[in-house]
């Protein structure tokens, strides 16, 4: 039977029909799903878990591996970059159960700090990558990873990008492998890495590569359309743009040459495809990885083939590729038709996303904003849905860069502008991910910061899952619930003082109180995320008292807040009923709806 | 073959509409892609979900001017995604507007009025309905994706009868919200008719 399934849950899928031992990763989309599904479709013999951050994850899957466990790892691109250290390592030492590390790139970036490249990943680290298409050949494609990942005893990456993640298809599934059982870890010397150890691993992986590569060329998503074509032109292509170029094509027969593995590159059938072409079109997302090795192999053979795309300004060098987009390029280099032009458009308002009506996060800002009145402050920031507090009329966050980087960039900057103060926030999962470290430097370094932690009980901006701090498992068990407050004394901050962003005159007072003391100090805000809570009742402004002086929707920005006519008026429908606007109000018109009707 | 385009925003609804539509279409033996829009711009933010229906298709996303039907949750929604709509296509519009934090700040005056004059302009095939009192009728606002489909349905662009919808609703939806969904997809339908 078809089952209806985003490219997520068929990569889910794909690693439980492969018979996977363990799977661990950190949320980030657009990977999140993967382990999702692979938790909610667990038979009860997968052991699941959501690690605190993407090198945790790796390295509890590698010591699985080594003892002969089946392992999936899963994060987003800038994910790999924190995994980076045991990565480069494992891939020297290898692995005994296949581990599949599946990273999902985001071009455009829709949902990301950046567009990098996880196929440079695959070369940086020397192993293999696998790019799929489309959630059909994702699902076929992990299974081919595990199997590649035992037979060369080396982890295997996965790189799908969001339009695979995200795309959701009827397709049909195989049948599932079963679960072998687990040897269990043998001793030796091979899993202790060393300067000796690692130089006769180099050694192995480069020559084991181009076998690699010679045996990709006759992997069977590693392809060649219209070979017989007489055309003196070719198209190269991979992942997600594959899909785009087939449409773009229509019934156009050019010889195509389809990467579904851009590490170790398919060599024998790249040389195939350049065979008897005097020029390619390369189409691919993010960085132009094809269309160097093409270069590199026509200066290798001394091929006179022209190879376009990128580097040579046919082809857009960032954002994502589209449909449209490939067809105007080969409007250009095929004389295909070009795209239609689309409409001009009126004037449209415009809709940055925004902090949810009743987001505790708001009132959190809104306190630190308050009680920072007329004092010079900076507030670094960090990743979450709390990065939407730069947006106007909080005006909150004025750094943000990566991962737990609001702690310690703000101590950089308190370092060099004394007289200032200097606010970090973060959220409670990324505290957990990589924020404690951050504490520890500033406590030992003796600097002069107020770190807020906001805590929403949930990891929110990629759907509530679950952490340190929540009390819950992925399985769904029971966990010890970690005391942000608790850990913040035990590494050494002495002022820690936790509120409730909602009710904002105590708010107020407690950051006037963290800030005010010397050193590290905290506040940690407790309320949860509008998506983990049932609303309160909603509020209503009443007409006779509203004088339409919109403080409430000049200084908080809460989108069920607008103006109707000369009044303020809430939106029952979007109102959390979390009454930061009654306390704004500064002539009482808000309040519980029933009375005010 | 066929494409429909859904443009609302975060929160509204779009990608349960199109996985109605797709689960409806895969009941009918078709074959389905979609695209959806996951992550930071669903927080009130512009999303557009794609729908593809036939065996020969490859991309997710619908080409600009490809689209046989798009569904508009909110007139200036329906009209930024007007660029992936056929020449011939139907345009299904709720007319309630949501108004963006940003208008509210800056006092700009949108309130889906003149949308809806730039679509009735531009359209030849254009539904509007006031899809928010339809769903408000219907028990909760939540319903106004089904009350869209309804009238999509209606216009016979879909390539799906009601009856595909209302068994889709049936193994799709959470059991206690079947039975307004249901109702939501028969004002919907009713009130395409008054068009």
């Amino acid at each position: 039977m078809k089952r209806f399934l985003m490219g997520n849950e068929a990569i889910a899928l794909g690693a439980i029909h492969a018979g996977v031992h363990l799977a661990c990763g950190y949320p980030g989309t657009p990977s999140t799903e993967i382990l999702e599904t692979v938790a909610r479709e667990n038979d009860g013999g997968i052991y699941v878990e959501w690690s605190v951050n993407e090198k945790a994850a790796l390295e509890v899957a590698a010591g699985a591996s080594y003892a002969g466990a089946r392992t999936l790892v899963t994060m987003k691109q800038v994910g790999l970059n924190v995994a980076a250290d045991p990565l480069m390592s494992l891939a020297y030492v290898g692995v005994k159960g296949g581990m599949v590390i599946v990273v999902a790139d985001d071009p455009g970036p829709i949902s990301s700090q950046t567009e990098q490249d996880t196929r440079h990943f695959a070369r940086f680290s020397k192993l293999p990558v696998f790019d799929p298409s489309s959630p059909e050949e994702a699902y076929e494609m992990v299974k081919d990873a595990f199997d590649l990942s035992e037979k060369y005893e080396t982890p295997v990456l996965l790189r799908p990008t969001t339009r695979v993640c995200h795309g959701c298809v009827s397709m049909e599934l195989g049948n599932p492998l079963p679960r072998r059982p687990v040897e269990g870890f043998i001793k030796d010397p091979k899993w202790v890495i060393f300067p000796a150890l690692s130089y006769r691993n180099h050694l192995r992986i480069e020559e084991r590569n181009p076998r690699l590569g010679d045996e990709l060329s006759a992997y069977r998503f590693n392809t060649i359309s219209n070979k017989n074509t007489t055309g003196k032109k070719g198209i190269a292509t991979g992942g997600i743009s594959w899909a785009y170029v087939r449409e773009a094509l229509g019934d156009a027969e050019v010889k195509l040459f389809r990467v579904a593995t851009p590490h170790p590159f398919p060599e024998k059938l790249a040389l195939e495809f350049l065979d008897g072409l005097d020029e390619v079109m390369v189409f691919e997302e993010l960085d132009p990885v094809i269309e160097r090795e093409l270069v590199y192999l026509c200066g290798k053979h001394r091929l006179n083939v022209a190879i376009r795309g990128k580097l040579t300004g046919d082809v857009q060098k960032a954002g994502e590729n589209s449909v449209e987009s490939v067809k105007a390029v080969l409007h250009k280099y095929l004389g295909l038709p070009a795209p239609k032009t689309p409409p001009s458009l009126p004037g449209l308002p415009v809709r940055p996303p925004v902090l949810c009506a009743g987001c505790p996060h708001r009132g959190s800002f809104y306190a630190v904003k308050q009680a920072m009145k007329g004092r010079k402050a900076v507030f670094a920031g960090d990743i979450g849905c709390y990065t939407l507090g730069n947006a106007q009329p909080l005006d909150m966050v004025d750094t943000c860069l990566c991962m737990g980087a609001d702690v310690t960039i703000a101590q950089g900057l308190a370092h060099v502008q004394p007289g200032v103060k200097h606010f970090a926030f973060i959220g409670d999962s990324t505290f957990f991910a990589s924020g404690l470290t951050g504490v520890v430097n500033a406590v030992y370094n003796g600097s002069d910061i107020t770190l807020v932690v906001l805590d929403n009980a949930t990891t929110a901006m990629t759907g509530q899952q679950e952490h340190p701090g929540t009390g819950k498992t992925l399985m769904g068990k029971p966990a010890p619930k970690l005391s942000i407050p608790g850990i913040l004394k035990a590494l050494g901050v002495e002022e820690v003082v936790t509120a409730e962003p909602f009710d904002l005159e105590k708010a107020v007072a407690a950051v006037q109180k963290a800030a005010d003391s010397p050193g590290v100090s905290a506040v940690v805000f407790e309320s949860p995320c509008i998506a983990v809570r049932k609303p309160d009742p909603v509020l209503a402004v009443d007409e006779n008292t509203c004088v339409g002086c919109k403080k409430c929707i000049r200084e908080l920005g809460c989108p069920a807040i607008s103006l109707g006519g000369k009044k303020a008026q809430i939106e029952p429908s979007l109102c959390y009923g979390c009454a930061l606007c009654a306390q704004v109000c500064p002539v009482k018109a808000i309040g519980k709806g029933a009375e005010n009707a | 073959m066929s494409s429909i385009i859904l443009a609302g925003v975060g929160g509204q609804g779009t990608v349960l509409a199109s996985k109605l539509i797709a689960q409806a279409a895969m009941n009918r033996g078709q074959s389905v892609r979609t695209a959806e829009t996951i992550g930071m711009a669903q927080r009130g933010g512009c999303v557009v979900s794609h729908v593809r229906i036939g065996a020969e298709i490859f991309s997710p996303m619908v080409p600009k001017g490809g689209a046989d039907v798009l569904i508009g949750f909110e007139p200036a929604e329906a009209v930024r995604s007007l660029g992936y709509l056929r020449e011939d296509g139907v345009v299904v519009v709720s007319s309630k507007a949501v108004k963006p934090v940003t208008a509210s700040l800056t006092g700009s005056d949108y309130d889906g009025s003149q949308a809806l004059a730039y679509l009735k302009e531009n359209v030849n095939k254009l539904i509007v309905v006031d899809a928010g009192k339809i769903a408000a009728s219907c028990g909760s606002v939540k319903v106004l994706n089904t009350a869209l489909l309804g009238a999509a349905a209606a216009s016979g662009l879909l390539g799906l009868t009601i009856g595909d919808l209302e068994n889709a609703v049936r193994e799709r939806v959470n059991a206690r919200f079947v039975e307004m969904n249901l109702k939501a997809l028969a004002a919907g339908k009713l009130a395409a008719g008054a068009e």
